[in-house]
């Protein structure tokens, strides 16, 4: 089976530990977390988990099988990038002599629709929103030009279909 | 009688009465129904070793010598009582003694909750002395745990443990106390959990499964049955013997499964695996319906996955929705515990006897019988063997005893010779293959069902990995008999050396002190047998006696456990010799 990009939902209660109880799911197998993101979600009390993993289908399984099993996971969906919409985020910190300097530069923060965030005497930073692939592109016009600091953060991601945890929750304290 | 009414008065009344987190601990315990503990105490544990003392008419806590001793007490406990079993410990190395107890736990689903001391809370994370990160170490290997700093928390999360380790797919947890927080005092009152949100331990069973795993039942002209230690967490025996009789099916077992069903029914077939029957292993790749019930396709019951089982359609009832599809791809899988499965299942079972698939079994077993297991049980060379040991213990108990096995080829000696006439009587460490689980397990098991005869078999590695705790047996009198297996190897290990490491026999020969010497220390009553003459008539004295018991037997030093699956082999691969 070939390896292939996956994005694991994980909601929760959110509790001390049970990040570590996730990532260990994925060291027992030797499964490297490419991203990681943990927020609120949609219910009130409930964190969300966003896991990118980079590998075959039937680890996949195999781990969401694990990660819900998981006494404060209430449940657990994997997806290919094609039945989700996601974000990633990234900074780049930035000579500022170079926004004068470098026209080339203002060229590229606007193909990339992204954001001055702040301009200050030494420096000033670029935020870009989009897939992976277009910050990677980003990230490689501005490299020659010099990039004083970079953060890209895990992705986040909203599933095509419905996710239920709302009903799920309310089966379960039927039960 | 006394716990009980505890728990009503407690959980009842609900009256707030003010108390330390200590003494709260202790309620919490009697609450749960628990009479008995096993543990060691230490400095961040001591307010509740105090309040135990308080409470020793009611709460019974034997001292073990060595924390692992008393995670292994704690499952042979739970295993032969089907209670949860409780392990108490200090913070630090008392905490992390604790934790291949907790792995194998874990990996063979027994219901085992721990409880550690911790450093005082605003010691936490300065290094303080027998500080250690118990609850990060523990979370591989625990179903569930956490870490208690303030005394209110205690009831909750004492009741969510137990609830924890016990429903479900059972399991080991862990609750870590800071020490602060069992001085503290707070308003004191019981509630038993009785759910978690986001934890569903018992799923629905889907009766449209069931139907279409009846359909495939009554379609198989040559089915076959694998079960599991899950029929016995789930209480299934019963419903498995009317399924098996009602349609007919030749029924194996894994180690941990065995004692569900009585080693004399006609339809008992033995033991899937490495070292299982051979009838069974091969006849899993000529079977037309597989039925696995409560077990989860180990590598040691599977051998090679790819040529496992494939001409057969596979239906599994699992308690866990994780063990499905996990390592064998089903095309019928039933989600729930084991005993409503097969309850739904049965009105839609039909009578069958495949009568001429039975027959291919015994003329398997014939063959098996031929070539190992009479030179296993009633040998005619000069050495005694392990297989003829397990045959006298069966002879002198009549098959009721609970067999207490270590790990290695006693073990499976044990396994595949020891009878069964009742179920939760074969305790063995399966998954995690712990040397020194027997010595401790087996004093767990003698309380945990003392009007039963409990018999440690051990080899002499795995002996000397627990051995103190013949400290235990001596100071509380627990009527155990133990029998030491002795060929002076690491005999598995040296099994594999012969056969696949071209005889290099590297750190497999054992120099061994007199180990009847050793229980005498320990005012145990002891004898060494090394002649077949002696050997029935030592079993029986053995089984007579009122008191432990401990018995040495000189066995060959070279034996192999035949029959076997090398690893990485197809089942259907498995050697004779």
């Amino acid at each position: 089976m070939e390896n292939n990009w996956y994005t694991i939902s994980v909601y929760s209660e959110n509790n001390v530990g049970l990040l570590n109880r996730i990532s260990g799911i994925f060291l027992k197998r030797h499964i490297n977390i490419e991203a990681l993101n943990v927020s609120k979600s949609e219910i009130n009390s409930v964190s969300k988990f966003t896991i990118v993993v980079h590998t075959t289908e039937q680890w996949v399984i195999n781990i969401v099988g694990q990660i819900e099993k998981q006494i404060e996971v209430i449940k657990a969906f994997y997806h290919n990038d094609d039945d989700i919409i996601y974000q990633e985020s990234a900074l780049f910190k930035i000579k500022s002599d170079l926004l004068f300097d470098e026209r080339e530069i203002q060229n590229i923060i606007k193909e990339n629709n992204s954001q001055i965030v702040t301009v200050a005497r030494d420096f000033f930073v670029i935020s870009k929103s989009g897939r992976r692939d277009e910050i990677n592109k980003m990230h490689e016009q501005l490299e020659p030009y010099g990039i004083m600091q970079f953060v890209h953060s895990g992705r986040i991601a909203v599933s095509k279909a419905e996710m239920r945890i709302s009903s799920l929750l309310e089966e379960f304290q039927h039960n | 009688m006394e716990t009980v009414k505890e728990k009503k008065t407690i959980s009842k009344t609900k009256k707030a009465i003010k108390i330390s987190g200590a003494e709260a601990i202790i309620h919490c315990l009697l609450a749960e129904g628990v009479d008995l503990i096993y543990g060691y105490p230490g400095g961040a544990i001591m307010p509740v070793y105090d309040e135990l003392y308080k409470f020793q008419d009611k709460l019974t806590h034997i001292l073990t010598r060595h924390e692992q001793g008393a995670t292994h007490a704690a499952q042979g406990y739970a295993r032969v009582s089907g209670k949860v079993g409780v392990a108490l410990a200090t913070s630090g190395p008392g905490a992390t003694n604790l934790v291949t107890g907790l792995a194998d736990a874990q990996i063979d689903s027994t219901p085992m909750v721990c409880i550690t001391g911790q450093v005082p809370r605003h010691l936490l994370g300065t290094d303080a002395f027998q500080e250690t990160d118990i609850v990060g170490i523990s979370t591989p290997v625990t179903k569930w745990n956490y870490q208690i700093t303030r005394a209110e928390e205690i009831p909750e999360i004492v009741a969510k443990a137990f609830y924890i380790a016990r429903s479900g797919r059972p399991g080991p947890v862990l609750v870590d106390i800071t020490k602060d927080a069992q001085f503290e005092e707070f308003d004191f009152s019981y509630e038993a959990c009785v759910g978690v949100r986001s934890y569903n331990p018992y799923p629905k069973i889907d009766t449209a499964k069931v139907e279409a795993a009846a359909a495939l039942i009554n379609s198989a002209k040559k089915p076959l049955i694998v079960f599991g230690q899950g029929v016995i967490l789930g209480e299934a025996e019963a419903q498995l013997k009317a399924l098996i009789e009602k349609a007919g099916i030749p029924s194996a077992w894994t180690i941990l499964g065995v004692a569900a069903l009585n080693s004399d029914h006609p339809l008992n077939v033995g033991m899937v695996g490495m070292h299982g029957n051979y009838a069974p292993n091969v006849l899993t790749n000529q079977c037309d319906v597989l039925i696995a019930i409560g077990m989860r396709f180990d590598d040691r019951v599977t051998g090679n996955l790819d040529s496992y089982a494939k001409q057969a359609k596979i239906i599994h009832f699992d308690i866990d929705p994780a063990e499905i599809n996990k390592n064998v791809p089903t095309d019928v899988a039933v989600l729930g515990n084991a005993k409503d499965s097969l309850e739904a299942l049965l009105p839609f079972v039909k009578e069958n006897e495949h009568k001429a698939w039975h027959t291919v079994f015994k003329e398997m077993y014939q063959v098996e019988f031929d070539t190992v297991i009479e030179k296993d049980i009633r040998p005619t060379k000069e050495k005694l063997t392990m297989g003829e040991v397990i045959e006298q213990v069966n002879l002198a108990s009549k098959n009721s005893a609970v067999i207490v096995s270590d790990v290695g080829q006693h073990q499976m000696i044990a396994c595949r010779y020891a009878k069964f006439n009742q179920t939760k009587s074969n305790i063995t460490s399966g998954g995690l293959g712990t040397m020194g689980f027997a010595l401790p397990a087996a004093i767990g098991a003698k309380m945990g069902a003392m009007d039963r005869e409990v018999v440690a078999i051990i080899g002499d590695g795995g002996y000397q990995m627990t051995i103190q705790e013949l400290g235990v047996i001596f100071q509380h009198k627990v009527p155990v008999k133990i029998i030491v297996l002795n060929n002076d190897h690491l005999g598995m290990v040296r099994q594999w050396q012969e056969l696949f490491f071209e005889k290099r026999y590297a750190s497999t020969v054992m120099v061994n002190p007199d180990f009847v010497k050793i229980a005498e220390g320990y005012h145990i009553k002891s004898k060494r047998v090394s002649e077949r003459s002696e050997l029935k008539s030592t079993i029986e004295e053995m089984l007579a006696s009122k008191e432990a018991y401990f018995l040495e037997v000189k066995v060959e030093q070279e034996d192999n456990v035949f029959p076997m699956i090398p690893s990485g082999a197809s089942v259907s691969d498995v050697r004779l010799k």
